[in-house]
């Protein structure tokens, strides 16, 4: 996602040379987010999550089902699993996260997912069948959004969740815990401060058994337990890929001494970056904006750097400080949120009632940090003026 | 002046929208999706910026 909409942005800032696109996956680029949620319920097909193709980008120069295997900073060029060497004036980075996987020892068995792929939510959505028993390991968000999806469809739904409540981090104790609530509600099992200590089957998995002992007939395992950068192509260039890449806030990546690379740049997911919205910490930020707003930073820059326009180097200089916003759907309950939730010590409840509809404030000491409303999306918009 | 369009069957009020260009998209008590129709060109950025975010990619800009 990040990759095409710096593609698009690159165009709207004036560039008007040649644009490369590598892409690992066989498909153009296509939203996620539906993935754990209609798409998963419905039917799922790159026609109905594929990003629409606009004028501005058709000349661009697509090569998909390829990987980058390396980069080398000094020569400026990538090379990609086809043996090709690919040379660039400016790189961008956006090669986003892969699923962590559950490690046991008896690993080999069949029907074990994790979402984060078109070709993982084909491949799940075949086996989410009325009454079968399917585990998810991670209650985050993606684990949750699932485990709504697989309840509608039918299945007998368990989560095993490391923390006490699921979406904890982001959520905090009391708005976590009335979600819970409201997927218990459904049917949904939870098996909470609980972990896997190993999977049962011959060739297909059978059962799973939780470190407390309890052996949970299992027929789809669907693990949800975080993700890890894709940044192992980026190695022995002296990069800081301490948890993603860093980054400056013109995008630029930075080496391990601190200093930008000034014709490399990384977005989206990967982008470990300060937000002066929060305080000077970089961090990674999976939210749904960040792709599109990191990807316009980048080509902002890179437009500028590569047509010589007066706004280059002063460009550099420039606030970025975007407004993370995210939203989930689990069963009838919206959500929608903004800020970083999950820095908070404290929330309180603002409006409305924790039983049905309602708005969240989440504070850092006393500073405003995030926003979390369940329904009631204009008043969790008027917030909005609060960061800006 | 710029035309904009959001198609409503696809739209799901996420709202996204209305983070990009608060001057034409707007959620109502309702919580649904509301917007002006007809907009300066001065907002065109904006209204660009609400079609990149839109999730359903429902929004368009007609001319
Ligand atoms: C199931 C699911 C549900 C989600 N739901 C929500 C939601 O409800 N709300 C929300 O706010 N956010 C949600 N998100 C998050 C959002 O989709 C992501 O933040 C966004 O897709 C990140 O974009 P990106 O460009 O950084 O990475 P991606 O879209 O992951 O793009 C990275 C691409 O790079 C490719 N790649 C990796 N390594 C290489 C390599 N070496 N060479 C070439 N290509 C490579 C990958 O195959 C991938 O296609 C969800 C994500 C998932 C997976
Ligand atoms: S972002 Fe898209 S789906 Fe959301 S309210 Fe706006 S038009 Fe509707």
């Amino acid at each position: 996602m990040g990759g095409l909409r710096c593609a698009e942005a690159l165009r709207r800032f004036g560039y008007t040379g040649a644009i490369t696109v590598i892409g690992e996956e066989s498909w153009k680029p296509y939203n996620r987010p539906p993935l754990s949620k209609e798409v998963l319920a419905k039917e799922v097909s790159h026609q109905a999550v594929a990003f629409e193709e606009r004028s501005a980008t058709a000349d661009v120069n697509w090569i998909l089902g390829t990987k980058a295997v390396s980069l080398d900073v000094e020569h400026n060029t990538v090379t990609d699993s086809d043996g090709q060497t690919h040379r660039y004036s400016a790189l961008v980075v956006a090669t986003g996260l892969r699923p962590k996987r559950v490690v046991v020892e008896n690993s080999e068995l069949a029907n074990r997912f994790a979402l984060r792929t078109l070709d993982d939510a084909m491949a799940l959505r075949e086996q989410l069948q009325p009454g079968r028993n399917v585990v998810i390991v991670g209650g985050g968000f993606i684990g949750c959004e699932v485990a709504a999806t697989a309840t509608k469809l039918g299945a007998n739904v368990t989560v095993i969740h490391n923390a006490s409540h699921p979406m904890l981090r982001q959520l905090g104790d009391e708005l976590a815990s009335q979600m819970q609530l409201r997927h218990e509600a459904e049917g949904v099992r939870f098996l909470l401060k609980r972990s896997v200590d190993d999977l049962i089957g011959e060739t297909s998995i059978t059962g799973v058994k939780v470190d407390d002992g309890e052996i949970l007939d299992c027929d789809v395992l669907v693990e949800a337990v975080g993700s890890l950068p894709n940044v192992e192509w980026l190695s022995n260039n002296n990069i800081d890929r301490n948890d993603g890449v860093l980054v400056d806030s013109a995008m630029r990546v930075t080496r391990k001494d601190g200093s930008p690379i000034k014709n490399v740049f990384a977005i989206g997911d990967i982008a470990r970056f300060a937000n002066p919205l929060f305080d000077g910490v970089p961090r990674r930020v999976e939210h749904w904006n960040m792709p599109t707003e990191t990807a316009k930073r980048a080509a902002s820059v890179i437009a500028a750097m590569l047509t010589e326009a007066p706004s280059y180097p002063g460009i550099l200089d420039d606030d970025f400080k975007p407004l993370p916003s995210f939203w989930s759907d689990q069963y009838e309950n919206h959500l929608l949120a903004f800020g970083l939730t999950s820095l908070a010590d404290r929330a309180e409840l603002a409006q409305g009632d924790i039983g049905g509809d309602c708005v969240f404030e989440y504070y850092r000491e006393n500073q405003l940090v995030g926003v979390c409303g369940i329904g009631m999306r204009a008043a969790v918009q008027s917030y909005r003026s609060k960061f800006i | 002046m710029i035309k904009i369009e959001v198609d409503m069957t696809k739209c799901q009020h996420y709202g996204q929208c209305v983070f990009e260009a608060p001057n034409i998209f707007r959620l109502n008590n309702d919580d649904k999706l509301e917007y002006t129709a007809v907009a300066d060109d001065s907002e065109r950025a904006n209204v660009e910026a609400a079609v990149d975010v839109c999730p359903m990619q429902a929004i368009r800009i007609v001319e």
